[in-house]
């Protein structure tokens, strides 16, 4: 079990340093950086703290299934997490696509409005 | 009235001029809008050549994307009609007077040129009749009244039902989707017959395995748009 949360530590360490670095480059903007964070800090505090994680595994019901109790809190509350932040993106990847197809609607079209009236402008005056 | 005639393609150099060249031989000098989907072959250029004016997107949006595009536009342009011909050539262009006709009727604000309307018409593969056959059965109690060819993108809008799908509009898949979209504000459609031919080139978007995720994605669409019915109003 040890090896188990030892992984995981160096997991989260690593999920924070990778999400830190890309904003620091600002490959990722801060405010979608957050909810990464959190799920690291969360999963690293978990995996170092066992009286957190038997506290946890007491809540959810499964503290009396032995020794492994602890490290399937540990992936439960790590799935969770992961699927939190997976949804809140898909939301905002939906509103993202939602606005580049207007975008894109409204560019074409405003660019068609453009070329009528240049096309206008060149043809010779009928009067 | 002011008739505009809406092809959507997506790489169809092979196909369009030939589809734009027999709109123009039934239609006389009716208004052509191409809307290409950031086609990668000479789409624009056969469009252009063959006389319709085009309306180019950035980028590639999907057919309902691409479709909605062109609505957007025909609405601002002040169009009271708009009839979509497919720029693949499976369409034809002898049946756009008896969808403009069922629409001038003024007793439906959408008008679907239908394979099956009058009885006849063949599938074109098991599939796809059982695709058919399945969202024909799904429709039937969402709309109230049986839809023979839900699948039908040859499509006729009056200006009512242009300035719903201009604001609203399915963006992939969209022609089931579409039907309850226009069921959600009680608006009417009635089928006409029409003639359904082969592709004239390339391939249709819809593969044997994405046949699956259309269906779960079509699916979806509706239950989402069953929910947002606003209640039974005429």
């Amino acid at each position: 079990m040890d090896r188990l949360l030892n992984v995981m530590t160096a997991f989260s360490v690593l999920l924070i340093a990778s999400v830190l670095s890309s904003v620091r480059r600002a490959h990722i903007r801060v405010e979608y950086s957050v909810s990464w964070l959190i799920a690291g800090l969360v999963m690293l505090i978990l995996s170092r703290w066992m009286a957190a994680l038997d506290w946890v595994a007491d809540l959810v019901g499964i503290s009396q299934t032995g020794p492994a109790a602890a490290p399937l809190v540990l992936l439960m509350v790590t799935g969770t997490l992961f699927m939190i932040v997976l949804y809140r993106i898909s939301l905002r990847i939906s509103s993202l696509k939602d606005s580049n197809i207007a975008l894109a609607q409204r560019l074409a079209i405003l660019e068609f409005h453009l070329g009528s009236l240049n096309e206008k402008a060149k043809a010779p005056a009928t009067d | 009235m002011k008739l505009l005639i809406l092809i959507p393609a997506y790489n169809e150099e092979n196909a369009v001029g030939s589809v734009i060249e027999e709109v123009r031989a039934v239609m006389g000098e009716v208004p052509i809008l191409v809307v290409d989907d950031c086609s990668g072959d000479g789409t624009v250029r056969v469009a252009r050549d063959a006389g319709a004016r085009v309306l180019p997107l950035p980028h590639h949006l999907g057919l309902g994307g691409c479709v909605q595009a062109g609505y957007r536009l025909a609405f601002e342009l002040g169009y009271d009609y708009v009839i979509r011909v497919d720029g693949d050539g499976q369409h034809d262009p002898r049946d756009i007077p008896a969808i403009l006709d069922a629409l001038r009727r003024e007793d439906s604000e959408m008008v679907i040129g239908s394979r099956f309307a009058n009885g006849s018409g063949q599938h074109s593969g098991f599939l796809r009749a059982a695709g058919i056959n399945f969202f024909r059965a799904m429709l039937r109690p969402i709309l109230g009244r049986p839809v023979r060819d839900p699948t039908s993108g040859f499509v006729g809008v009056n200006r009512t039902a242009l300035a719903l799908f201009s604001r609203s509009f399915p963006l992939e898949y969209p022609e089931i989707e579409a039907l309850v979209v226009l069921q959600r504000k009680r608006f009417r459609f009635v089928e006409v017959p029409c003639r359904m031919r082969p592709r004239r080139a390339g391939r249709s978007s819809i593969t044997a395995i994405k046949s699956l995720y259309y269906m779960a994605h079509v699916l979806l669409g509706v239950f989402v748009n069953v929910l947002k019915f606003e209640g039974r109003r005429k």
